[in-house]
């Protein structure tokens, strides 16, 4: 057991380490989970989610989701909402892969119809969409060109014929964060990443052929809005980054804040990876301006990778992607930070919201949401584990309490290394086929780290968010087929 | 190999302990340690390409932390995966300087064995230290 003695139990699904647990905390930490989630948590939540709460500027409360984990500076499932006058921007606060998000996408097909398919497919997006270590994309850009790319994300590919009209606003801040400043990237950043767009990565990212089976709707009337209308529909969920780009503007931010954080603005951290610098800055400022090019280098990652999904589909079924239904439910993120409005204490306020691992969850008619899911709620896609399943949820109005965040994912419990010990990638595969799920991986053994078993219950997970108020299900998805980066 | 992989810290993430006689073979254990987080056998990379690396670096650990992003680097600017040679290191108190030569080969799946991504090197727990016995270094690697 790893839980402080100070935790204490607000209601089922939300615990408080107080302001008095660790000196210099500002605020008090709230962590999301049910008693099972709790009593399973890595001691390293409770410690980074109360190293979060002495941050310059924090307002309310240091928030980890239901899905948290140990990471680095901020937990994993991290979120933090910084007073942009007297608060600071962490880069790690947002994590190395920013902007690494989710989309899902509907076919008009059901499990029937793609079964017979199902390999041809896999194959075939295994073969298109580049998975793996290092790895480069089919879009070929000048370094120059690449500048427009990361200052316009998804409206750049949409120009070039790399995507719907439609598919913009069906993205959040429809695939392009305001005010990305391609002077303030390094020549590095540039180098690392004008070669990668299209391409998946690796670790837990994928793309998912999955099915939403008779029996898992939660919710009839949002499942409809979201466009889960026949039985057995089969839909496509993939999971990606900001590639070797964000990394590398992650990387100069945090070296160039440990540089002056300390000596100019007097600011010290208990872990490095905290590293900060006030968001009013001239070091902020310019952080915050490369951080949305790192965030639009991924949006247009994504928007790619949709358009060669409706490639494979259109060549293999010999129909227009229209016609196939390929339309984009939404396109959330997970590693970022953004100036959002919330009421604190009966009084609208700007934040900047840090989300680490963690999901912005609109309630129903809240500004930003596409006209479409106004009275429904934002689609959240929460990716499970290769074996479990996933969910798409909604979110919902009672999200104020994390500044309308979410989980994530479900969440890992076990070490890379360990993963590995446990199980072989190979009797994965097979074990998986023998479920009618088929997988495709660059490697075995990366395969083996991702087994069901790392992870969290998703179910449980699912349960927490539901029951704290913070989004709720609506449909469960499970998994067809698998192209494993 | 003097480094091993440990499962106590970060566990969505790759963490290892480097150790060495000297300071210049610390490098080159953590730069392997860090190639061989993504590439299974060391053994199966081919002398083929060689980049010179010189780095300067107010303290020994943000040289450790600017050596190993080189070959993070490498890896997706020309999807090459390096190892160290000839690995110099110079000056004390605040002037550091670093010279070797970086060699390897091109990423080829047909003949290496691809494991999983480095995003980028970390300052969890990021420590280099000297020993009775020489050098030992902490990095937890973002994957």
């Amino acid at each position: 057991m790893n839980i402080p003695r100070e935790l204490k139990k607000i209601n089922s699904t939300v615990w408080e380490l107080p302001a008095k647990y660790k000196e210099g905390m500002r605020v008090p930490a709230r962590i999301y989970g049910t008693e099972k989630l709790i009593a399973n948590m890595d001691a390293g939540v409770f410690e980074q989610v109360s190293n979060v709460a002495t941050l310059p500027g924090i307002t309310k409360y240091a928030l980890c989701m239901p899905d948290g984990h140990w990471g680095y500076g901020f937990p994993i499932g991290g979120v933090a909402a910084m007073d942009p006058d007297t608060g600071v921007i962490s880069p790690g606060g947002i994590g190395f892969d920013i902007n690494c998000g989710m989309r899902l996408v509907l076919t008009s097909l059901s499990l029937e119809e793609v079964r017979p398919h199902l390999r041809t497919l896999v194959d075939r997006l295994f073969a298109r969409v580049p998975a793996g270590v290092g790895g480069t994309g089919f879009v070929k850009v000048s370094q120059s060109e690449f500048g427009d790319v990361v200052e316009q994300g998804a409206h750049w590919c949409v120009k070039k014929g790399f995507g719907w009209a439609e598919d913009l606003d069906r993205t959040e801040e429809t695939g392009r964060f305001k005010g990305a400043d391609f002077s303030k990237i390094s020549e590095r950043a540039v180098l690392r990443g004008f070669k990668q767009i299209g391409t998946l990565g690796s670790g837990n990212h994928y793309l998912e052929i999955q099915v939403a089976p008779k029996g898992s709707i939660f919710d009839e009337r949002a499942a409809k809005i979201f466009g889960i209308t026949i039985p057995d529909q089969v839909v496509i969920m993939f999971h990606c980054g900001s590639r070797g780009f964000g990394h590398q503007v992650a990387t100069d931010y945090l070296q160039r804040f440990l540089r002056v954080m300390t000596p100019k603005y007097g600011i010290r951290m208990r872990d490095r990876e905290l590293a900060s610098a006030p968001f009013s800055s001239p070091e902020g400022q310019d952080y915050f301006a490369a951080m949305k090019c790192a965030v639009n280098m991924s949006f247009a990652n994504r928007q790619v990778i949709l358009h060669r999904i409706r490639e494979v589909f259109s060549e293999v079924f010999h129909r227009d992607a229209h016609d196939l239904g390929l339309h984009q439910v939404y396109d959330v993120s997970h590693n970022t930070a953004k100036l959002e409005e919330h009421v604190v204490d009966g009084k609208l306020r700007k934040l900047l919201v840090h989300r680490k691992g963690a999901t912005r969850a609109f309630g129903p008619l809240m500004e930003g949401l596409p006209d479409i899911y106004r009275q429904v709620g934002q689609p959240v896609i929460i990716g499970g584990s290769m074996e479990t399943g996933s969910y798409l949820l909604a979110g919902v109005e009672t999200g104020d309490q994390t500044f309308y965040s979410t989980a994530h994912g479900s969440g890992r419990t076990m070490s890379r290394k360990q993963a590995k010990k446990l199980f072989r990638g190979k009797d994965l595969q097979k074990q998986m086929e023998s479920h009618g799920i088929y997988v495709r991986s660059t490697s075995y053994s990366g395969l083996a780290e991702e087994a069901g078993s790392a992870y969290k219950d998703i179910d449980e997970v699912i349960e927490a968010a539901h029951q704290a108020g913070i989004s709720k299900p609506v449909v469960r998805l499970l998994p067809l087929g698998n192209v494993k980066g | 190999m003097p480094y091993e992989y440990l499962d106590d810290i970060a566990i969505s993430d790759v963490a290892f302990h480097a150790w060495s006689d000297s300071l210049e073979g610390l490098f080159v254990d953590a730069a392997d340690a860090v190639v061989n987080t993504m590439l299974e056998d060391l053994g199966t990379l081919r002398d083929v390409v060689h980049r010179p690396i010189r780095l300067e670096a107010e303290s020994v650990e943000m040289l450790l932390f600017q050596f190993l992003q080189e070959f993070i680097f490498y890896k997706d600017a020309e999807q090459e995966l390096l190892r160290p040679a000839d690995v110099k290191i110079s000056g004390k108190d605040k002037e550091y300087v670093l010279n070797c030569e970086a060699r390897g080969e091109k990423m080829d799946p047909e003949r290496h064995n691809l494991l999983v991504d480095v995003k980028a090197v970390t300052f969890h727990r990021f420590n280099v230290q000297p020993i009775p016995e020489g050098w030992e270094a902490t990095v937890v690697l973002d994957t």
